[in-house]
C-alpha cells in the first residue's frame, strides 16, 4: 500500500471536514504527490477558473514513501492553479510537515471554496476541524507556529501555513512549514490566503504502515542510502555547503544572472558563496552558517541554519532575528543578491528571514526587485515613486523592499505583484525576466543553453526544479554535455522532466537525483506500493504526468507563444565569460522538442501521444 | 561485555531515521509518535540533540514499579518493560528522572528503550554518527582520542 488510502476533503465555505477513500486507479497511474494531486486536480477544476477565486482548489500532498525510512521521504506538495501564471502551479517542501501529515493518515488534504473569515485547520489523526483563525491572522508564519504549539499544549504539532505576504496578496507568497521549509513558488500562499485559510496544524501519532513488502523495501532503501553516502554531492559537497555550493561553480562558466540579466557573472559571488558563509566575520568572529540541517528522513542534510551578525545594519536592536533560522539556499542567495547586485552576506541572509517569516518566495522577489532597478536605471520609476532611490547593489533598498512586501506597504505591494506586471505598469514588458509570468531562478540560460528550453517548456513557468538540465551540462549528472550547444539538448530535457516528475509524485526529494537515477528508485517504490512498478511503468507515469499538466495549461488559455523566453536572452549577447556572445537558441530546440513530445507544431499533445499515455483530449 | 548508545549530539542532522527506526523495530511501522529516542531541535541555536534511556544501574523506573514489571536483561543490561505484567498505573513515569519512560495510550503500558536484544536499530539507522553503540564503559573513547589528537606533541626520531 504505501498510501494511507484516505483524503481529507475541506470545504472552506460550508466549514465541513469529510474523510473519502483515495482513488486507487488514479494512484495506480499517476503515483502521488504532484502526479495524483494533479490528476484530481484537473478532474475537479475548470482550466479557466480565477486562481483567486473560491472556485479554485489548493491540494496538499504527500507520496507513497512520505514518512517511510526510505531516505529524504518528507516531501509534500501544494498544488492548485497560480495566481503568478494562470498555469497549474506546484510547490514541493520538505521539512517534517508532510510526513506528520501522512502519520495522522492522510494522503492528501483537498481545499475547496473559501471561507468568510479566517480558519485554520486542526488535524489530530482522524479528526479534522475547521477552527477561527483570529489569534494568527495578521501574524507571521513564525509566530503563528509559536501561538499554535502553545494553545493546543502540544510542542508536537506541525504546522504548515501563510504569513503576511499571502494574506496581503502577494502573488508570489508561499506555504511555510516547519519555520523555514517551504512550498515557496507560484504563489500557492496567496491562494491559501485568498479563501482566508491561514495554516493547518498537524499532529499525527498513526505512523506510516503498509508497505507490500517490508523486508525488502528495508533492504532497498539502506542500498539507496548507501548510494547517497557514497556520492561526492550527496555525501560530501550538499551537507557540507548546501545548495550554495553551486555559487562560485555557476559564476565561473558564466551562468550567473547579474542585475535582471544585463550580466552573466557578478563580480560579488564569492562575497554571497558556500565559502563565504563558512568563513568567520571580521565583527563578532563567528560564521554565518551555524550547521546544516535535515529534512524528515533525510540522509543527504543539505539544509543551512544561519545566525545573523547582531551589529549588522538590519538586526541592530532587533533580537527577535539573532537566533538561527533557516540560511541562504543557492537560488535565494542569487535572487536577492546576483540579480540585485547585492554583495553583502548579512543583509541576503536577514531577506532570507523575512522571506521565510512572512512566506514569500525569495526568487521572484528578489528578481523582480532587480527589475525594478532596471526600471530605475532607465528613469522609469522615480524616487518619489517609491520614496529612496533604487540603485542596483544596495543592501539597504534590498532589505528595505523585503520589509515592505513581507507588510505589503507602499512600493512593497508593487514588488509583490512580480516582475511581469511591474515591468508591463512601466511600459517594458520585455524586461521581466520570466517566463509564463514567473521569474528565472539562478542560471543564464546562454550559459546553459539547456535549460532556456527547460524554463520555456516548464509547465508551472520559469523554473529549475522541472527540468534540471543543469546536472547534465554543468556537473556531469549522469553524462556531460556541452552547455553551450542546442544540439541533444531537446531530448535531454523530455528525459529530465519526465524524470523528476516521478521523483516529485514519490515523496522523495529531487536533489537525490545528484546520485541517483530512477532506477534507484524503482526498488524503493516497487517494494513500498501494490501493483506493478517497472521501471518501463515510471518512465509512463512521468511522462502522463507532463502531459496533464501541459492539457490543463493549454485548457486555461496558454499557447505556443508562452513556452518562450524574454527578449533579451534571445538577442543580448552574454558580455563575458565562457558563453561571450552567445544568446539562448530556445527558438532551434523547441520545433525538435514538441516533436519528441508527440505534440503538434503548436506544441498540443496529438491524439496519438494522448492515447499512448491513456490521457483523454 | 555490555554495550551502551552514545549519543553525540553535534553530528545529529535531525532526520529521525533513528525515531523510524524504534518505531518500525517495536511496532512494525515508521512512526515516530512511537518512538522510544526522541530528538530534540533546539531552533534558537540550531542544535539536534537525540535523547533516550540511559539504563540507570539503580533504576528508578525499576524500584518504583509495583508489580515488578520492569526487569534487567542480564545480557544487555538493559532495563525491560514486561508488557504481560505491567498494569499501566505510570508510577515510573512519575519516578524516571530524565522522562525517558512513557505510557502508551493504544496498548495501556508503559515503553521503553530496552537496546532491541543488543541490536539498537537506532544506532544501525543513524547515517552520520551521531548514535552508536559502543563499549559500555568506554563511552567517552571517541571524545578522548579527539582531544588527545590535538595534543601537538612531534614524535622524537
Amino acid at each position: 500500500m504505501a498510501w494511507t488510502r484516505k483524503i481529507l476533503r475541506v470545504d472552506l465555505t460550508k466549514g465541513t471536514c469529510t474523510a473519502e477513500p483515495l482513488n486507487m486507479q488514479w494512484a495506480r497511474d499517476y503515483l502521488g504527490q504532484r502526479g495524483l494531486a494533479t490528476k484530481y486536480f484537473c478532474e475537479e477544476v475548470d482550466a479557466k477558473v480565477d486562481p483567486l477565486s473560491p472556485a479554485n482548489k489548493l491540494i496538499f500532498a504527500t507520496g507513497p514513501l512520505t514518512g517511510t525510512m526510505a531516505s529524504t521521504s518528507a516531501r509534500y506538495s501544494v498544488i492548485t492553479k497560480g495566481p503568478l501564471t494562470g498555469a497549474i502551479a506546484c510547490s514541493n517542501s520538505g521539512g517534517y510537515f508532510g510526513a506528520e501529515l501522512k502519520n495522522a493518515g492522510w494522503d492528501m488534504v483537498i481545499f475547496e471554496g473559501k471561507s468568510a473569515k479566517p480558519v485554520y485547520l486542526h488535524v489530530e489523526d482522524d479528526r479534522a476541524e475547521l477552527v477561527p483563525a483570529d489569534e494568527i491572522w495578521g501574524k507571521t508564519t513564525w509566530d503563528t507556529e509559536k501561538i499554535l504549539k502553545t494553545k493546543h499544549q502540544d510542542p508536537q504539532i506541525r504546522v504548515s501555513s501563510i504569513g503576511r505576504a499571502g494574506e496581503n496578496g502577494c502573488l508570489y507568497a508561499a506555504v511555510v512549514n516547519d519555520l523555514h521549509r517551504a512550498a515557496g513558488r507560484s504563489g500557492v500562499g496567496t491562494v491559501m490566503g485568498s479563501k482566508n485559510l491561514k495554516a493547518i496544524a498537524v499532529r499525527g501519532t498513526k505512523g506510516v504502515g503498509g508497505i507490500k513488502d517490508p523486508k525488502a523495501f528495508m533492504a532497498a532503501t539502506v542500498k539507496a542510502k548507501k548510494v547517497l553516502a557514497d556520492n561526492a554531492v550527496t555525501g560530501q559537497g550538499l551537507p557540507k555547503y548546501g545548495t550554495q555550493v553551486l555559487m562560485n561553480v555557476i559564476n565561473e562558466i558564466g551562468a550567473l544572472p547579474t542585475r535582471n540579466h544585463r550580466d552573466v557573472q557578478f563580480e560579488n559571488a564569492r562575497k554571497i558563496s558556500a565559502e563565504a558563509m563558512h568563513e568567520k566575520r571580521p565583527t563578532d568572529g563567528k560564521a554565518n552558517l551555524v550547521t546544516n540541517q535535515a529534512c524528515f528522513g533525510c540522509t543527504i542534510a543539505c539544509g543551512r541554519i544561519s545566525k545573523l551578525d547582531e551589529t549588522h545594519y538590519t538586526v541592530v536592536n532587533k533580537p527577535e532575528y539573532w537566533g538561527a533560522s533557516g540560511g541562504l539556499e543557492y537560488e535565494a542567495a542569487w535572487a536577492l543578491g546576483a540579480a540585485t547586485g547585492v554583495g553583502d552576506l548579512e543583509a541576503l541572509t536577514y531577506a532570507n528571514f523575512l522571506c521565510n517569516e512572512d512566506g514569500f518566495d525569495p526568487i521572484s522577489f528578489g528578481a523582480t526587485v532587480g527589475a525594478a532597478m532596471e526600471l530605475y536605471d532607465l528613469g522609469l520609476i522615480k524616487e518619489k515613486d517609491v520614496g529612496f532611490p533604487l540603485e542596483f547593489g544596495s543592501a539597504e533598498v534590498l532589505t528595505k523592499l523585503a520589509e515592505m512586501t513581507a507588510r505589503g506597504e507602499g512600493f512593497g505591494k508593487e514588488i509583490g505583484m512580480g516582475s511581469k506586471r511591474l515591468c508591463a505598469k512601466h511600459g517594458r514588458p520585455e524586461l521581466s525576466m520570466s517566463v509564463k509570468g514567473q521569474e528565472f531562478p539562478a542560471y543564464d540560460s546562454r550559459g546553459i543553453q539547456g535549460m532556456g528550453l527547460a524554463y520555456a517548456t516548464s509547465n508551472r513557468g520559469a523554473c529549475h526544479l522541472r527540468g534540471y538540465t543543469v546536472a547534465s551540462e554543468v556537473l556531469g549528472i549522469p553524462v556531460k554535455t556541452d552547455p553551450l550547444v542546442t544540439e541533444g539538448k531537446p531530448a535531454l530535457v523530455k528525459a529530465f522532466q519526465d524524470a523528476t516528475a516521478v521523483f516529485d509524485s514519490s515523496g522523495l526529494c529531487l536533489f537525490t537525483s545528484f546520485a541517483w537515477t530512477l532506477a534507484d528508485i524503482q526498488p524503493q517504490l516497487d517494494t513500498a506500493c501494490e501493483g506493478d512498478w517497472s521501471m518501463e511503468k515510471l518512465a509512463v507515469v512521468g511522462e502522463r504526468i507532463w502531459n496533464l499538466e501541459r492539457q490543463f495549461n493549454l485548457n486555461a488559455g496558454l499557447t505556443k507563444k508562452d513556452d518562450d523566453l524574454p527578449a533579451r536572452l534571445k538577442t543580448e549577447p552574454a558580455k563575458t565569460g565562457p558563453a561571450k556572445g552567445l544568446v539562448n537558441g530556445v527558438e532551434k530546440m523547441l520545433p525538435e522538442y514538441y516533436q519528441l513530445r508527440g505534440w503538434n507544431a503548436d506544441g498540443v499533445p496529438t491524439k496519438e501521444t494522448l492515447g499512448r499515455l491513456g490521457l483523454s483530449a | 561485555m555490555q554495550k551502551s548508545l552514545s549519543i553525540d549530539p553535534a553530528k545529529c542532522t535531525g532526520c529521525l531515521q533513528c525515531e523510524m527506526a524504534c518505531s518500525y523495530e517495536n511496532y512494525g511501522v515508521f512512526n515516530p509518535a512511537r518512538s522510544r529516542i526522541k530528538v530534540f531541535d533546539f531552533h534558537e541555536t540550531g542544535r539536534k540533540v537525540p535523547y533516550t534511556c540511559t539504563q540507570c544501574d539503580e533504576a528508578w523506573c525499576l524500584h518504583a514499579c509495583p508489580v515488578e514489571a520492569i526487569k534487567v536483561d542480564a545480557a544487555t543490561g538493559a532495563k525491560v518493560v514486561l508488557e504481560a505484567v505491567c498494569v499501566g498505573c505510570k508510577v515510573c513515569t512519575i519516578a524516571c528522572p530524565f522522562g525517558t519512560i512513557n505510557y502508551v495510550q493504544e496498548t495501556g503500558k508503559v515503553q521503553k528503550c530496552d537496546l532491541c536484544g543488543d541490536h539498537p536499530a537506532c544506532a544501525e539507522a543513524c547515517p552520520t554518527g551521531a548514535i552508536t553503540y559502543v563499549d559500555a564503559d568506554w563511552t567517552g573513547l571517541a571524545r578522548m582520542r579527539q582531544w588527545a589528537g590535538k595534543l601537538d606533541v612531534q614524535p622524537q626520531a
